[in-house]
Parts: C-alpha cells; structure tokens; sequence
C-alpha cells in the first residue's frame, strides 16, 4: 500500500480537488463531476422528491428531479364513493391549506350542475379559504427560513398558525383535515362570538408577522443566501405553466380572485403584490404582502357577511343557548316548548335556520337539515336518496373546468360526469407541479446550498404534487 | 364564444365538434390537426395562449354511450395571460392508437403533464424527449387511472405480496 | 433474589429511566400528519418537555423511528432502508393512520400499514392524530422503553 502522501519536502502542487476526492487524473485541470443523490428523505427538505444532481466542485451542472414518492391514487380514489365522498381526500392534497381545497372541488361539481350557493356561504368560503391561505404561507416561510438556519422564525409562524388553527377548529371541528366544504354549502354556518376571535388571532398573527419581518427581511444572512437566488426569468415562469405566488413575484398580476373572481371578491377591497426580481427573496416578499391581503380580505369580509346565526327568543332577543338549559334544570319548564329555539348542543351551526342560511335550496344535493332527517318522513326520505348507494347527487352528463387561487396557485378541478351517483373523473390541476418541473432550471449553475431556499420558496406540497 | 368561432373559421373540418356549456369553450380537434391548432392558439395575437394550465386524459371505456367510440380522450386546459381568457382543446384517441404528438416544444410544462397522462393512461406522445413514468415506479406494470385497472391491484416492491 | 439479579434489575431500571428521557427521534415525515409533528414539536405543544425535542435526521444517531404520513409502495424500500440503518436498541412510532393500517387509502399505491415492512412499537391512530395523542403516544413509549430488559 501506498502512502496516501509521500514524506518528501520538495515543494509541490497544492492538494487538487481530485486528491480529495480520491479519484481523476491528478492533473488538476479541468471540471470533475460528480453524481450527488438528495432526497427521497432529506432533513433540510419538507417534502418528498428525490433531486439526482451532477456536482462540479459545489456547482449544480444538471439535476434531475424525480417526484411520485406520496402518489395515493387521489384521482382514482375519487371514481370510487359518491360525489360528496371526494371531499376528504381533496382535504390531503394539499394540507397546509385543506379549505381551499375543499371549495375548489365544491364549486367544479356546483358548475357543473348550474347552481348557485347562497351569499352568506359564499362569505363563508371566502373567510375560511384566506384563512387557510394565511397558514399555508406561515408555514412556507417559516420552514423555509428553519431550514437556513432561523429556527426561531419557525417557532414564531408556527405559533401563530395555532391561533388560526383554533378558529379553525371552532369553525370545522379539526385542525387539519377539516372536510367542511358541501356540495351547495358548508358542513355548518359559523359559530358564536367568530369574528372576535378571528380579530384576536389576526391581532396575535400581525404581531409574528412584524417580529418575523424585523428578523429576516433587513437580515444579512438572510437576504445574502435569497436575493438573486433560484431566479426564473419571466417568460420561462409562464411557459412552465407557474402561477400563484412564484409568477406574481416575476411581475405579472395574475390571481385568478382578481382575474375570473369567484364568491365575492370582487366585492373586497385588496391588492395583488407584486415583485419583479423573481428570485427566492421575492417570493419571500410576495408571500408576506399576501398575508396582510387576505387578513384585509377577512375583516372587510366579517364586516359585510349578511344574516347571521338566528338564535333569538319569541320576542326577537339574542338567546344564550346555555340560559335555556339552566331554565329547564331549575324546573322553569313554562312555556319553554313554545320557545323558537334554534340551537341545541350537538347540532352547532347545522340547524333548520342556518342550514337555510349558508346551503343552496336544492334537495338533489344538499343533505336536508338534521331535524327533518329525524322528525319528518320527507326529510328523513329526502336524507336516505343522497346517502344509499346507487342514489346520490346525479349531476347531469357533462364537463367542467373551476379553478380557484389556491396558496401556491392555481388550483384548477376537472370533473367530468357520467349521469350517475359518483364523478367519472376528478382531475385535479396542481399548482406546485410547474414549479417542481421547472426546478431544474432555478438550481442548475447554481451551488448545492442554494438548492434549499429555492426548494423551500417553492413550496413544494408531496399530496397536491403526487396525489 | 368568439373563440371557437375563430378557431372553426381558421381550421374548418379539422375542428370535428365544439360546445361552451356552463361556459367552458370547448374544441374537439383532429388528432392530425392538434399541434397546428395548438400552435396557432398560442402564436395568433387574438388568442395569444400562453400558458399551459393543464394537460390530461379520460378513459371513456365505460361512459354510458360512449362505449365504442374512441378510448380515450385528451384534453388540453389553455389560459391567455395578456387577453384573460380561457380554451379547452380536446382529442380523441383510440385505445389501439393511442398516441398524439407531444406539445414539448409549444410549452415545457407538458414534459412532465404528458409522463403523467403516459403513466396513468398508457397514451403515448409522439416525439417526447423524455418519456419516463412520472409518479409510479418502473417496476409497475400498467396503467392505474384506466377504468379497467382495479383500484386495489397493488404491486408491491418490498413486504407481502398483495 | 441474589446480589447479581438485584444489580442488574436497579441497573436496568436506571438504564431505562435515562434511556426514555433522552430520545433522539428521526422525523420520516412524507404528509399531511408532518403539520401536526410540526405542531407537536414546536412551542404549543413542545414536545421537548418529554425529553423528546432533538430530532437527528441522521438514522444512524436516532433511537426513534416516527413515521408521520402515508407510504406509498414507491417510498417502502426507502423506509425499510433508513429502518436498517438505525443501530440498536431501536424502536418505531407509527403516526398517523395511514402508517397503522393504510386509512382510507385502499388503494394500488399504498402500504396497507407499515408494519408489514417493518417491526412497530406504537401506534398513534387519528387523520392526523392531534399533538395531544402524539403526546400520550410518546409517553406509552417510554413506559415501554422504561420496561423493557436493557440491552448494553
């Protein structure tokens, strides 16, 4: 065996790349390439792609980005149940912002019947989907800036998409995979005392949102590993089909709520930001801008909702659904029966009064309110033809194509229709799809560092990318 | 509307049907006259569609009606940037033909759409540079989203086989 | 009982008590379960309280396997793979639904329960379990570690 250095004194080249490396010509000249595998599972890296790159020194010479690591047959399993029964997978696509989701596959299926939900549900969905979208890019960005090194950043975002969560949870009954979208509607209208809440939790997100902007945005550290990095001219960003955030922070002013709006945004006052570099700090910027704009979106939104939950007593008084029980266990029973109560515990926000309120009038979709399933023969039948296999929602033979702006874009639902109880198809358009094929082209040239800020300015989502 | 009537006017039999219900413009073309009507939606300065939005298939194997006609069917969702507007190009395939030309070279973002549609579907793309499954695994044999591949057919690389 | 039996049992209850203080996890996140781990780990929950917050993405440095979110037939190999690499003593928490049992996804594409590729200690049900279930999955996992005969 040969020493690996001989113990001579004459001078010599400095130690070639190659020598460290361990293989090569010796001569020092030239490029070497080397084969480096990131992924599937890597730490720096929230989600599941496996990136194969040809490495010369630190430089990224080409990569190729193989993706399908979290494929679960959504598209497949939506062939399967009924038409209400995709509503729980379109929750996991993408789960950093499940409402959305939610009422973008809602709306396809009401296009392609024709019909219209009513105005306070539409409310509804606008609140609840810029609330998820706030979620969806405190997370972004806070595991972006805790995979370069800002762990506290991460701890702060996170912090306050709890206090989202909790509104969430009050709101849908989960945290996470909340199915809260109906065919026609909304599983249940809003709880009591919402809007304070929002505002509170706004109150704590607008506090993060300044501490995280005084942490990062002036930030040496910060801005020398994201300004001019992962950069994607404005031509390539369209012809890679890249919307949303990443093809606002090129310039252009595409936001499908702005371009075809839906619900009742085009009711709201609000901006779409824009950056022009296109690199990794202006997403960064844009993704920031947007969360003020949809908070904006939400107040003017709380502020205009028509109606509202109709608990009120024979005499038109606000009732305290709780006063009616403490009356009923002290044995103050007169007259309790005559009382319009609207409320009972179990059935919070799907009542008579409010189902009317926030689901469309149309008994071949919507699930009648659950005291007509139990107390009349009609409802009852009326509940047993959308549910019993072989029934169900039959929208007719047909196509159609909706998108909504979902957080990384948009998010576009293709059903297409056979006449019968289940979709024939369910496509679902992803928007982080353009940006992971297109990922190639924002690393290459660039050094194997920078891969993990323009991983995480994409925001890559494994359930709406792999399905 | 003023689309399709562009388009029959431009492409005449070569446009074999069109629809814009629920206001979806729709234009079924001939496999032979896709990428001229493809290219010309993205180059003419009326229509100017340059962005891609999506790219999939249907298998119609069992559509009530549909049975006998053509398999599949492949439907391109088109959006205008400058103009705001929206197409949906569609062709018809038969399952033992099942190959159109790729729309690599129009848009880059149909690489990966067309590896999908090749993975789920086994409908080829003439021409395509790269034509490797894009979320299933090569060990897999056939093509899941077609109607004939059961749902629960699983092909296990490692653990039980079932 | 003899000396030696009294030594090795006070030895490995001490082994055990320190063992379930110190885990050093391995996050497999793949999905929608990784924003509850998320939740879990950060300030809300913190699940640093139980002795469990430093996760080593290293397999070779980590005693705990979390599987969080679906595997897929595709990921399988990789996850049997990271599991080998793991020294002992070694054990694995199944999060989330689709690791115990595949959930709702019967389908071609998913692992119907990671236990058919690899050994399971605990499972924590739930689409996504919340932190608090997380939280109670960790603690029957140091009762376990805690009772089980220390290998050194």
């Amino acid at each position: 065996m040969e020493p690996i250095r001989a113990p001579d004194t004459a001078p010599r080249d400095p130690v070639t790349r190659e020598f460290m490396l361990g293989e090569g010509s010796g001569s020092g000249a030239g490029p070497q390439s080397m084969q480096l595998g990131i992924g599937p599972q890597h730490p720096a890296m929230h989600g599941i792609i496996r990136i194969i790159t040809e490495l010369d020194g630190e430089v990224i010479r080409k990569a190729d980005v193989e993706i399908g690591y979290l494929h679960r047959a959504f598209e497949k399993d939506c062939e399967v149940g009924g038409w209400n029964n995709a509503i729980p997978y379109t929750d996991r696509l993408n789960y950093v912002s499940p409402l959305i989701n939610n009422f973008g596959y809602c709306s396809a299926v009401e296009k392609l019947h024709g019909i219209d939900v009513t105005e306070r549900c539409q409310y509804i969905r606008v609140i609840m989907s810029e609330i998820s979208r706030i979620c969806d890019h405190l997370t972004c960005v806070g595991a972006s800036a805790m995979e370069l090194g800002a762990f506290t950043v991460f701890l702060y975002m996170i912090k306050a998409r709890e206090y989202l969560w909790e509104v969430v949870e009050d709101v849908t009954g989960a945290r996470l995979t909340i199915s809260y979208g109906r065919i026609g509607g909304v599983k249940a209208d809003l709880p009591e005392g919402f809007a304070e809440k929002t505002r509170r939790a706004f109150k704590e997100t607008r506090e993060v949102l300044a501490e995280v902007h005084r942490l990062l945005t002036g930030n040496r550290i910060f801005t020398d590993r994201m300004v001019g990095v992962g950069a994607l001219s404005r031509e390539e960003t369209i012809a890679y089909g890249i919307t949303g955030p990443m093809l606002r922070a090129v310039g252009v002013p595409f936001d499908v709520r702005k371009k075809t709006p839906y619900y009742v945004y085009d009711r709201l006052q609000w901006e779409v930001p824009l950056q022009q570099d296109g690199d990794n700090y202006a997403r960064y910027l844009v993704r920031m801008a947007e969360m003020e704009q949809s908070m904006r979106i939400v107040e003017q939104a709380l502020a205009d909702i028509p109606g509202g939950p109709i608990n009120v007593d024979a005499h038109g008084r606000a009732v305290d659904p709780a006063s009616y029980v403490d009356r009923g266990k002290q044995g103050k029973t007169e007259g309790l029966l005559l009382l319009p109560i609207t409320l009972s515990p179990n059935l919070q926000g799907q009542n008579r009064a409010q189902h009317a309120e926030v689901n469309a009038p149309d008994k071949r979709l919507v699930l009648p309110p659950k005291e007509n399933t139990y107390g009349s023969i009609e409802g009852l039948m009326n509940h047993f033809m959308l549910i019993m296999d072989g029934w169900g929602i039959r929208p007719a033979t047909g196509e159609a194509y909706f998108a909504v702006e979902g957080a990384n874009g948009e998010l576009g639902f293709y059903v297409v229709s056979a006449g019968t109880d289940r979709p024939y198809r369910v496509r679902c358009r992803p928007p982080c799809l353009p940006p992971l094929a297109a990922l190639h082209r924002m690393i290459e040239g660039e050094m194997v560092a920078d891969l993990i800020p323009t991983f995480g300015s994409v925001n890559m989502i494994g359930g709406e990318l792999d399905r | 509307m003023a689309i399709l009537a562009h388009l029959r006017e431009r492409f005449g039999e070569r446009i074999v049907e069109t629809h814009d219900r629920r206001g979806d413009h729709t234009a079924v073309v001939t496999r032979e006259a896709l990428l001229d009507v493809l290219r010309h939606c993205r180059d003419d300065a009326s229509l100017r569609f340059d962005l891609l939005m999506d790219l999939t298939a249907v298998d119609y194997l069992k559509f009530p009606g549909r049975e006998d006609g053509p398999r599949f069917e492949v439907v391109y969702h088109l959006y205008s940037v400058p103009h705001n507007h929206r197409l949906r190009v569609k062709v018809r395939v038969e399952e033992d033909d099942a190959v159109v030309p790729t729309a690599v070279p129009l848009w880059p973002i149909a690489n990966w759409m067309e590896r999908e549609v090749w993975d789920m579907f086994g409908v080829r793309f003439a021409g395509h540079p790269d034509p490797r499954r894009l979320l299933m695994y090569e060990e897999f044999v056939g093509h899941p989203l077609r109607k004939d591949y059961p749902i629960n057919r699983r092909q296990p690389l490692i653990g039980p086989k079932v | 009982m003899g000396v030696g039996t009294f030594f090795t049992s006070k030895l490995d209850e001490a082994l055990g008590w320190a063992r379930k203080y110190s885990i050093f996890q391995y996050p497999f996140v793949t999905a929608c379960c990784g924003m509850e781990y998320m939740a879990t780990a950060c300030s809300h929950y913190d699940i640093d309280r139980f002795g469990a917050g430093l996760p080593r993405f290293s397999p070779r440095q980590a005693d705990v396997l979390f599987v969080v979110g679906t595997i897929s037939h595709k990921m399988a190999p990789v996850l049997k793979r990271i599991y080998d690499q793991m020294t002992e003593p070694k054990w694995v928490v199944a999060f989330g639904v689709c690791t115990c049992t595949g959930g709702f996804y019967d389908n071609y594409a998913t692992v119907q329960g990671i236990d058919t590729i690899i050994p399971v200690d605990i499972y924590i049900p739930g689409c996504p379990p919340r932190p608090e279930s997380v939280l109670d999955g960790l603690m029957k996992l140091q009762d376990k570690i805690a009772a089980s005969a220390q290998r050194f």
